[in-house]
């Protein structure tokens, strides 16, 4: 992983409770340990900061500047696309807004707020190419960025890349915005099956098919990702957009399947063994959980549902065409001539009726069961001891940070008591030195308790902010949907009022 | 459905229908009414419960009496066929825990509305097999047909007497026939030569054209189907489009598929006038050679002659009524196509216009809402 090898994260302004070991390595091993303690490194980038420390990452949104944070509760845009806040000692209290992305085609045209900026971002993910040959094969992707934000040297690039640097990105990214509670867009899932076929070099239409499906997932998993305000400014995901050459991610082991399952049981029987009860915030949470579960599965039921819909059209394709097949041989027989010429009319309206079908399902497909297929694997498709991958890994990071903060109470507490008996045992050298402790302890205590509240937001500006996204994602493909059956039935319509005639003139 | 035979019912002089039918569990009871003016009735307007094999049994009795050889036999009521929604109904059942309620609720509705569309068709097949009797010269007057209207006791002692005495014999030599006419005698009459090339090969065709166009609307329905679980299952406003497919996929069910079903029958009848016009002619060449027969032993001339002369006369009767038969029976059929292709057209265009202004409607909610 390159993760530690290309930055030295700085000193982190509170780090003496810096939990130990953050070993990357780990997340590729079978046992590792308590992976998910806490790495509260930081990353800076000198992107967008001078002096102060950028901490998007830590600061989301950003408690530093108080006025800011208010306005971030309010949502002053109905039909807001994506707040992001730069804490940079220049822009302080200045928004930038960055809106979601889209095909380079259509751009989302977005809000402007106070005195900022509008800034925007397209991906697009096309071309795809084969390289190399027989099983070390591997297809690449243009990945095309289009953009006015200062983060990046010019406004227009591409860069080439494989299936495995995008396992590879998110796997640097959760490693670094678990922890914050953020929700990381899934990559879409690997395939043994698919890519053999396309190694292996059948020019057959089903894996042409599988290949414009990764493409079409691949540049949604992109477009998500961009969409998210911390990851868009993250160091990573811009060097995955820019950079020619990246290292090979290896070890992508981890990201499908077993290495997952693994790393949540961990936090799963982390957060069951969690003996100190928590407060009223956790309602908000498990509520919230239970609706995201809920979510989910209807969601599951939907996806086969239209499923099911595609094959169902497909079929009906089919019979169509034979039908037409079957009406023209009959109009054929017919002795009556304008019955005979009325018949064939319906053969070929039937025919063209099959071909609408067909663009149908294809469109009852791409747009329907691919956005629910990714929403289901968004809520965490991963299911471990019945609770969702997501829901459990947020769980853990809230837990556990309260967890600190407790803990660290309850330190103080000891070290208050500690102080009273020097006290009361009047040993003064060793009473400066307690002294000094419970300063030290206090402080402690209050980062933690801050720590957790600001996780706590993050937490819930998180689930917030991805509701919002998915509300809207679902609402514009539904639309999308709603106009492809539209075209389709503007020209149902046309065809049979051309038939129509046909049928009357018959004697 | 009325236009898959037209001009039926005209007829003030004796008026049938079916007003209503009970289902009770696989038996139909239909109740057959009749209005008339004519004297060879007891009564000016009446009503007798039947079931569907007593419209059998007097199909039956009209295909074995020898005079209505030179016509063309109104094809039998196929039997009601609830198997598919029952079906359906049961699996639905079985599923019910795995759904929403609302998805349930859904699914029982459009399959309450499938068997009603059943049970409609059923009455409406069998009224117009009464209609196509009541409004031809020849079976109007029919004596069995009579007694099916007007006999208010249970015609099942009648069905059994009938199965008895003629034992399916005839019908299964005319149905084995079918090489009498395929087996490439080319018959001296031009009309009859040409009819028999094009019913041989329009049957086949329309038997394939109907297989088709079940298969088709039978996806279409399970593309309907899928659409009522996606919108029950859906927060968002889908349900229009999935009402409308429904429909869609039944209105198709009923012009289209019901038109070539019902002609492939009707044309499997003018078949039958065919065979029997065949075998009639096969017979007066036998006859002919027996004549010749007995004239060469010089025994048993005068039954010779009379039986030659007889079947000479019979297979003229059959030529010309038959001729007169397969013609009319032609304009009736590009008649009722017509009338069936403009209304499905007719209806294809309605519902689309309806999809379509329910999709923009759609559309528009989505907007207005969150």
């Amino acid at each position: 992983m390159s993760f530690s090898s290309v930055r030295n994260p700085p000193p982190f302004l509170d780090s003496e409770d810096q939990e130990p070991e953050y070993d990357t390595r780990e997340l590729d091993s079978d046992d590792g340990e308590d992976i998910f303690t806490g790495s509260e490194t930081d990353p800076t980038t000198d992107i967008f900061s001078e002096e102060g420390s950028f901490t998007v990452e830590k600061n989301h949104p950003p408690a530093k500047t108080n006025g800011v944070q208010s306005d971030e509760e309010l949502d002053l845009f109905a039909e807001a696309t994506v707040e992001l806040t730069l804490t940079t000692p220049n822009s302080r209290g200045r928004k930038e807004i960055i809106g979601p992305t889209g095909p380079l085609s259509t751009t989302m045209k977005l809000e402007e707020e106070e005195s900022g900026d509008t800034f925007e971002l397209n991906i697009a993910v096309t071309n795809p190419e084969k390289m190399g040959d027989g099983m070390n094969a591997y297809m690449t992707y243009k990945v095309s960025t289009q953009t006015t934000l200062p983060a990046f040297h010019i406004k227009t690039f591409s860069v080439r890349r494989r299936f495995s640097d995008f396992l590879g990105l998110y796997e640097k990214l959760s490693v670094k915005h678990h922890l914050m509670g953020c929700i990381i867009p899934p990559p879409p899932q690997k395939s043994v099956v698919g890519m053999t076929k396309v190694k292996v070099g059948k020019e057959d239409p089903s894996s042409a098919e599988f290949v414009e499906k990764r493409r079409a997932a691949l540049e949604r998993y992109l477009q998500r990702v961009v969409a998210h305000p911390a990851l868009l400014q993250d160091s990573d995901v811009q060097e995955f957009l820019e950079r020619e050459e990246l290292p090979r991610a290896v070890n992508t082991q981890a990201l499908s399947g077993s290495g997952f399952l693994k790393m949540i049981n961990k936090a799963s029987d982390a957060v069951n063994k969690m003996t100190i009860k928590m407060n009223e915030s956790d309602n908000w949470f498990e509520s919230k959980l239970q609706e995201v579960e809920n979510e989910e599965q209807l969601l599951r039921r939907l996806h086969a549902s239209v499923d099911s819909l595609v094959n169902h059209r497909k079929e009906m394709c089919i019979n169509t065409a034979m039908f037409a097949k079957s009406v023209a041989m009959l109009g054929s027989s017919e002795e009556n001539s304008a019955l005979s010429r009325a018949l064939s009319q319906l053969a070929e309206v039937e025919d063209k009726l099959e071909q609408l079908h067909q663009e149908q399902a294809f469109s009852d497909f791409f747009i329907l069961t691919e956005l629910l297929a990714d929403y289901v694997r968004l809520l965490g498709a991963v299911r471990v001891r019945n609770s969702l991958f997501y829901g459990t890994l947020l769980k853990y990071t809230f837990c556990c940070s309260w967890q600190r903060w407790q803990e660290a109470q309850a330190t103080l507490q000891k070290k208050r008591e500690a102080e009273a008996k020097l006290l009361w045992a009047n040993k003064p050298d060793k009473l400066q030195q307690a002294k000094e402790d419970l300063t030290e302890w206090e402080a402690k205590v209050g980062q933690c308790e801050r720590d957790f509240e600001r996780i706590s937001s993050t937490l819930r500006k998180e689930v917030h902010r991805f509701e919002k996204e998915k509300c809207r994602d679902f609402k514009h493909h539904i639309v999308k949907y709603l106009e492809s059956l539209l075209r389709s039935q503007h020209r149902v319509v046309k065809c049979w009022e051309a038939f129509l005639p046909e049928a009357k003139a018959i004697v | 459905m009325r236009s898959v035979s037209v001009d039926l019912n005209n007829d003030s002089s004796l008026l049938i229908d079916i007003p209503d039918a009970l289902c009770e569990r696989d038996k139909v009871k239909f109740t057959v009414h009749t209005k008339t003016t004519l004297n060879s009735f007891q009564k000016p307007e009446f009503s007798v419960p039947r079931q569907h094999e007593d419209f059998i049994w007097l199909h039956d009795t009209l295909v074995e009496t020898e005079e209505y050889a030179g016509l063309i036999i109104p094809p039998a009521p196929p039997k009601p066929d609830f198997e598919g929604p029952r079906e359906k109904m049961h699996k639905l059942g079985e599923g019910e825990s795995t759904m929403t309620k609302e998805e349930y609720a859904k699914m029982k509705q459009e399959l309450e509305a499938e068997y009603l569309a059943v049970f409609k068709k059923t009455v409406q097949v069998h009224e117009i097999f009464l209609q196509r009797l009541s409004s031809h010269p020849v079976f109007s007057k029919d004596r069995n047909f009579q007694i099916f209207l007007e006999y208010d006791q249970d015609l099942s002692v009648r069905r059994k007497n009938a199965k008895e005495f003629f034992g399916g014999f005839f019908k299964n030599m005319v149905k084995s026939a079918d090489e009498v006419l395929i087996s490439g005698i080319k018959d001296v009459d031009e009309f009859f030569e040409q009819e028999k090339t094009f019913l041989l090969d329009y049957f086949s065709k329309i038997k394939d054209a109907t297989a088709k166009a079940e298969k088709m609307t039978r996806s279409h329905k399970n593309v309907a189907d899928d659409y009522i679980h996606i919108s029950a299952t859906v927060i968002l406003h889908t349900g229009v489009p999935r009402k409308v497919e429904g429909r869609v996929a039944s209105d198709q069910e009923l012009k289209l598929t019901e038109l070539l079903r019902y002609y492939m029958r009707d044309i499997q009848a003018a078949k039958d006038l065919l065979y029997r016009r065949a075998r009639a002619l096969a017979d007066y060449e036998n006859s002919n050679k027996a004549l010749d027969k007995a004239r060469l032993k010089s025994k048993d001339i005068p039954q010779a002659e009379e039986n030659q002369r007889q079947c000479l006369q019979k297979f003229d009767k059959l030529s010309e009524s038959g001729k007169q038969e397969l013609t009319s029976f032609k304009g009736r059929r590009v008649v009722a196509f017509r009338k069936n292709l403009i209304e499905m057209a007719e209806l294809e265009i309605k519902h689309a216009k309806v999809r379509i202004k329910s999709a923009v409607c759609s559309e528009h909610n989505l907007f207005t809402h969150n």
